[in-house]
């Protein structure tokens, strides 16, 4: 499989930083600097996607799970480091690129999928209207082939056609979420984002996105990061894993590993307390 | 033997490191084993002796604590998979090892005759061809025809280990692991296992299985590999 995703030494720090902010943050600690108040919300972030795959970061709040697929979706900038995209042959050095670059990726080859569907969504247009708008930033116009294309699109993350033209308020959280992920396909990305997607859902609405993620896995053979603080999530989704504390990565491996044998002491007490 | 081995362990340990309790518990100590293609080398030894984690450790579930897992790939060169790369370990899950747990791992809310398909559909086999292999891996183990389209969540013990089975069956791996294939099966049963295990091997397939039963390691065994249980004792420093 190829690689379509390289992240080295990635950084992400709030505030002005000071000297010590790395040496005296770090799972053994918090994130926040005693010298200068920053908040280190990750450190020394590195590891690899390959086309297809899903790979899970685990962690609880505040640990930066959210933090590096937000830097890498353009949502905030990086402090430091290097993140490379692999697409059609050519490469894309993330944090390097100018606004209108970033907006064209953003628009085109990734996806994102939040928690909060307000952040996804544009709450005063229609579910379809939603899907249009991104179809109409990546360059379609054409009236008849973007409205067939955002029904298609409903159909396949179960959203009823008929109700396209509803604005997203009058839909519940779960197709809430189906609509962020239709829009999201939209442009058949190599690349989806999933923040906590699931999270705040009923038990069966979330069983029903975590098959049509695993679905749309499948069929289009989309790269994902899926960010996430649910155990079962992880061990239903992800192929491989990573484990975040205070903006580290205190471990990564295969997901059956990590859940089977963890090594580090902070995943040993969460598979322990989960299970 | 003329036959070059597929898999050698070579002084395999592992050790589980608990931080919570501060202790090092010992696993398996010192294996050292090869499997050859179209034979199968079975492990015995009583539980505790580190059978299991003989083929986690192969497979990956377990982090290798010391010692080489030295794999000869279908690409001909051999690597280590104690070592290797996590997305290269992945692949050969995907095309060339195969490991039977004791346990069913299922999506849940998917038919039993998809969960035995699933490796197929990973390699790629069409979806039709991949569930006809399937539903005759699931005939040829007597696993009664109405269950083919349930999730096996309901499914009694014996159930659930004839899908797990068919799954690592129907797959057709280069190496094959096999953790207690038949613990819950009756009598009859067992024996459908055994004609197609030895099936497999016609095929020219390896494999490495822990049995409990001695009159299955006689009828199926080529080389038996006893474990004995590793030394307790207090352990300094990392596994």
């Amino acid at each position: 499989m190829k690689k379509i995703l390289e992240v080295n030494s990635f950084s992400k720090v709030y505030g002005s930083g000071c000297d010590c902010c790395f040496a005296e943050t770090g799972p053994e600690r918090t994130n926040i600097c005693p010298g200068c108040g920053s908040v280190v919300a990750a450190h020394d972030v590195s590891f690899s996607l390959h086309q297809g795959e899903i790979l899970g970061i685990m962690g609880e709040s505040g640990s930066g799970k959210s933090t590096v697929v937000k830097s890498l979706f353009f949502d905030e900038p990086a402090s430091w480091g290097q993140a490379s995209f692999y697409d059609n042959g050519s490469r894309y050095d993330l944090f390097e690129l100018n606004r209108a670059q970033q907006r064209q990726l953003r628009s085109q080859r990734f996806g994102m999928v939040y928690q909060n569907p307000h952040l996804g969504l544009n709450f005063a247009i229609s579910a379809g209207g939603n899907i249009a708008e991104r179809l109409l930033v990546a360059g379609d116009s054409h009236y008849q082939r973007i409205r067939s294309r955002a029904q298609d699109l409903l159909q396949r993350t179960e959203v009823l056609p008929e109700r396209m033209d509803e604005i997203p308020r009058n839909f519940s959280g779960g197709m809430q979420q189906r609509v962020q992920i239709a829009k999201a396909l939209a442009t058949d990305p190599p690349l989806l984002f999933l923040d906590e997607v699931t999270t705040g859902l009923d038990l069966s609405v979330q069983a029903a996105i975590l098959d049509l993620i695993l679905e749309i896995q499948h069929e289009l053979q989309t790269a994902m990061i899926v960010v996430t603080h649910d155990l079962g999530v992880i061990r239903l989704l992800a192929d491989r894993t990573l484990v975040m504390k205070y903006g580290r990565i205190i471990e990564a491996g295969l997901t059956d590993q990590i859940l089977e044998d963890p090594q580090h002491a902070y995943t040993q007490r969460l598979v322990a307390s989960a299970l | 033997m003329t036959v070059a081995p597929i898999l050698r362990l070579e002084n395999f340990c592992k050790n589980f490191a608990l931080h919570e309790q501060d202790k090092v518990i010992p696993s398996s100590a010192q294996v050292n084993l090869s499997v050859y293609p179209g034979r199968l080398t079975a492990l015995i030894g009583p539980t505790g002796s580190g059978k299991s984690s003989v083929l986690n450790g192969i497979y990956r579930t377990y982090l290798t604590s010391s010692g080489r897992i030295l794999y000869r790939c279908a690409a001909g060169e051999e690597i280590d998979l104690a070592r290797a790369d996590d997305h290269d370990i992945l692949a050969l899950r995907r095309s060339e090892i195969g490991f039977v747990t004791q346990f069913l791992h299922f999506l849940p809310r998917q038919k039993t005759e998809d969960v035995v398909a699933q490796p197929l559909y990973q390699q790629g086999v069409d979806k039709e061809e991949a569930r006809a292999r399937a539903r005759a891996t699931l005939e040829a183990l007597n696993l009664p025809r109405r269950l083919w389209s349930l999730s096996p969540t309901t499914f009694s013990g014996g159930e659930k280990q004839r899908v797990n089975l068919a799954r690592g069956l129907t797959a057709r791996p280069r190496l094959l692991l096999l953790d207690e294939p038949t613990a819950s099966l009756d009598p009859r049963t067992c024996q459908r296992v055994v004609a197609q295990i030895k099936s497999l091997k016609k095929a020219n397939i390896a494999m490495l299985a822990i049995f409990h039963q001695m009159d299955l390691v006689k009828q199926l065994a080529d080389e038996v590999v006893e474990l004995s249980p590793a030394a307790e004792g207090v352990m300094g420093g990392q596994p």
